[in-house]
């Protein structure tokens, strides 16, 4: 499953970030690796981005974004 | 006499640590700003002496890794290896975390580990941290690390003190062992791609980064340097990692991360549960479907309105204080050359400078207090999904709402966004934002020439309109440029937009007093030179040749007259006006023969497709350097005096009464008036806004570029206009 699915106020598992680009690097820098719980937090007024909490900080993903993270709801 | 110490030392640390804040409690205000050469790249110095030492601070753009991907993102890793030509290498790098996010934060610890520099760890904000139950053992921590740590409340200006002794004790000089998170075979194929690469000057860290950035800065540079074949032994090294089980780059997250979980353990601990804080709750409302709008434009709306409303008494004050210092230079030098260079050029010049400032400084109050108290991360979070539309992210929305009062501060304000593509065209679509300056024009000419029509009973007017219609008119263009730029100029894929929303606090006087001050500041210094010498020329290219000799007799009599007026009596009086009519007649005549006018003659075949005359082109040509100079160069032109502005009577009837010289036609009718409208809603005519684009961009390249699609833009819009204007109504 991947995060952009994830509905508010769910936690899961994150399992593994796709790809070796920038973009996945920047998201691994985030803290968004393996094995780490992420929460949804909610979505921006008009859908678009979606604030997450993880390692105890707050971030906001575009929904392409979170699309790459693959996550488990356990 | 005793010998004085000289240190150098790096501040480094992510975005909204409260680096700024600290910076400015150990640097002061006495700090140098400036920008790394070639890049755009902010560069903050601060010198001071503490104990017979001389410290030089570097301050570090906020980062939240040393894995670079652009230039500008290389500049950090260039100072800390001291291949920055301009500043000295760091003896010490202090790197600021934020105590209440440890885990993330120490990724780029892990990495300034990597080096061989001693290392001042510094916890801050622990005072948020304890409101957030988060413990850490902070002699337990530097222990593990082998580092100093110290805990600061930089806002509070606590614990500045340690620090300073902290900085002053760290072994200068002696290498501190890197830390070598990463299994052996890394390491043995660093040291094989050192020896491959045969390059003794290359240091081994940037031999690692280059191993683990795939596609980073240092790839890039290696083939910009003609260093090509590097890419292959590159490929190989990370080709035999595979096979051992280490993919590059993922490998380096991952390490690093599970580095930091270990030392960590024990020794930090944050409350498992989610537990709701008031910053939760504020958030709950502002990123609200209906309250966070709503919240949202109230914001915005209360910026705008000050920028454009507020800083008008400021400007006033200004204006009036070059009135005054003009009209007693005026009665203290005799008329001349010399006088109207320090009136006309020089005063006139500063001015058009220093009137900016209001609004500069209170965009920048505003940006501070926005910044600094987190909500700008919230601004862009919930623009986000408007801007992508324009092919621009949520972090353009501020600065190009800011330009509708002033691109001078939008273009200083796109600082926040971190991604040089989004940042360079927000910069450049910025001056199409109907600024402040084009309102008189917009008032003078829909006053002279739109019929007073309402509509709805009142409730909406033709003129309301036109006005409306003139202010949006640069916005909607901006849209198919934004376009155009992203997909020529600026191409490649999107940036990752990627942000970490900073806990709400409460923003510090001191973080917004110095940020306003250093803008301020930057804006007067630089900008101020070069808009000084553009208006001189202009000044020099209406005033000379032009024989003045009969104009200066008329302007001393026009002098004593008006030192001898006691009792004032008609006579007096009569001659005074008399003289009046007189000298600004031959003002408008000495106008027609300077090479400004001349050169209005000569350009009136390019102007005429547009229906205008020459004194409209000189108006315009004259308003390159500032847009509404416009109004007093076509008073002047119209023999009314410099003197005038977009209410004057006497300019709104003279202009409705122009005629073409042949034809005895009126020059003006609507057509023409909504091509010169539209001609000054697209054009770049504001030299200060194309100086501070030099500054920021740090190259000319990006002012000349701006100026050109904007002038050509303009030009085809009021063609335009007029044409299919003129068949229509005329």
């Amino acid at each position: 499953m991947k995060l952009s699915e994830l509905k508010t106020f769910r936690e899961a598992t994150i399992l593994s970030v796709e790809g070796d680009d920038s973009l996945a690097m920047r998201l691994m820098e985030m803290g968004i690796t393996e094995n780490e719980r992420i929460l949804f937090l909610g979505t921006a007024p008009l859908g678009d981005p979606i604030e997450f909490e993880v390692r105890g900080y707050r971030i906001s993903l575009r929904k392409n974004e979170a699309a790459r993270v693959c996550i488990e709801i356990d | 006499m005793k010998s004085t110490k000289k240190i150098t030392v790096a501040l480094i640390g992510n975005p909204n640590t409260g680096k700024s804040t600290l910076f400015t409690a150990i640097a002061g205000v006495h700090t140098h700003v400036g920008n790394f050469p070639g890049v755009t790249v902010e560069k903050k110095i601060g010198k001071v002496t503490w104990n017979e030492t001389e410290v030089t601070l570097i301050d570090l753009p906020g980062t939240y890794s040393l894995s670079p991907h652009s230039e500008d993102e290389m500049v950090a890793v260039d100072v800390l290896l001291g291949r920055q030509s301009d500043v000295a290498r760091p003896d010490t790098i202090a790197c600021i975390v934020d105590a209440s996010n440890l885990e993330r934060n120490l990724y780029l610890v892990s990495q300034l580990l990597d080096l061989d520099r001693p290392l001042i760890l510094i916890l801050n904000m622990s005072d948020l941290a304890r409101k957030k139950d988060i413990e850490i053992d902070i002699e337990k921590l530097g222990a593990r690390l082998g580092i100093p740590v110290l805990c600061t409340e930089a806002h509070r200006q606590r614990g500045i003190e340690p620090l300073k002794n902290a900085i002053l004790e760290s072994p200068i000089g002696k290498e501190r062992k890197p830390h070598r998170p990463f299994p052996e075979e890394f390491y043995r194929e660093c040291d094989l791609l050192h020896q491959e690469f045969g390059d003794e000057e290359l240091p081994m860290f940037l031999v690692e980064r280059m191993l683990l950035d795939v596609q980073g800065t240092g790839e890039n540079r290696n083939r910009k340097n003609g260093l090509a074949e590097r890419e292959s032994f590159l490929i190989d090294a990370r080709q035999r990692l595979l096979q051992a089980g280490f993919r590059v780059p993922q490998m380096e997250p991952r390490v690093r991360y599970r580095w930091i979980k270990k030392q960590l353990e024990g020794i930090c601990t944050r409350p498992q549960t989610h537990s709701t804080t008031t910053s939760d709750k504020l958030d709950r409302v502002f990123t609200h479907k209906i309250w966070g709008m709503l919240v949202f434009a109230v914001t915005m709306f209360l910026v705008f309105q000050t920028i454009y409303r507020f800083a008008v008494p400021f400007m006033e004050l200004i204006e009036e204080g070059q009135n005054i210092l003009a009209t007693s230079v005026e009665s203290a030098i005799s008329p001349g050359a010399f006088r109207s260079l320090v009136v006309n050029g020089a005063i006139a010049g500063v001015g058009a400078v220093l009137v900016f400032l209001p609004q500069i400084v209170l965009l920048f109050f505003f940006i501070a207090l926005l910044e600094d108290s987190g909500y700008m991360a919230r601004a862009a979070f919930l623009m986000d999904r408007l801007m992508t539309k324009l092919g621009l992210s949520g972090k353009s929305f501020v600065p190009l709402m800011s330009s509708f009062a002033c691109a001078i501060p939008g273009v200083m304000a796109t600082r926040v966004i971190e991604n040089r593509k989004d940042r360079m065209i927000t910069i450049l679509v910025a001056p199409l934002m109907s600024c402040s300056a084009r309102l008189p024009v917009y008032l003078l000419l829909i006053g002279a020439f739109l019929p007073p029509t309402i509509y709805a009973g009142g409730w909406i007017t033709l003129q309301g309109i036109v006005l409306f219609a003139m202010t949006f008119l640069g916005a909607v263009v901006a849209v198919p440029v934004a376009w155009t730029l992203r997909k020529t100029l600026f191409r490649g894929e999107t940036a990752p937009f990627v942000m970490e929303l900073p806990s709400y606090k409460w923003p510090s006087p001191r973080i917004v007093f110095s940020r306003v001050y250093d803008r301020g500041k930057a804006f007067v210094k630089r900008a101020g030179t070069l808009i000084f010498m553009t208006t001189i020329i202009v000044w020099a290219l209406g005033y000379f040749p032009g024989d003045r000799v009969e104009y200066h007799k008329l302007e001393s009599e026009m002098h004593s007259l008006k030192m001898a007026k006691n009792g004032t009596t008609k006579n007096f009086e009569r001659r005074e006006k008399a003289l009046e009519r007189e000298l600004n007649k031959m003002n408008s005549q000495l106008m027609e023969q300077s090479i400004l006018g001349r050169f209005g003659h000569t350009i009136e075949p390019v102007v005429r497709p547009l229906g205008w005359d020459w004194r409209i082109g000189v108006g315009a040509i004259a308003a390159f350097p500032a847009r509404e100079v416009i109004i007093s160069t076509l008073g002047t032109i119209y023999s009314l005096g410099a003197d005038v502005d977009e209410e004057d009577q006497g300019l709104q009837t003279a202009i409705q009464n122009a005629t073409w010289k042949k034809s005895g036609e009126k020059v003006f009718d609507i057509p023409v008036a909504l091509s010169v409208m539209v001609f000054f809603a697209l054009c770049a005519q504001c030299a200060p806004t194309l100086l501070v684009i030099r500054r920021e961009t740090n190259s000319w390249r990006w002012p000349v570029l701006t100026f050109s699609y904007m002038t050509t833009l303009a030009y085809l819009g009021a063609l335009a206009t007029f044409q299919v204007g003129s068949r229509l109504i005329g």
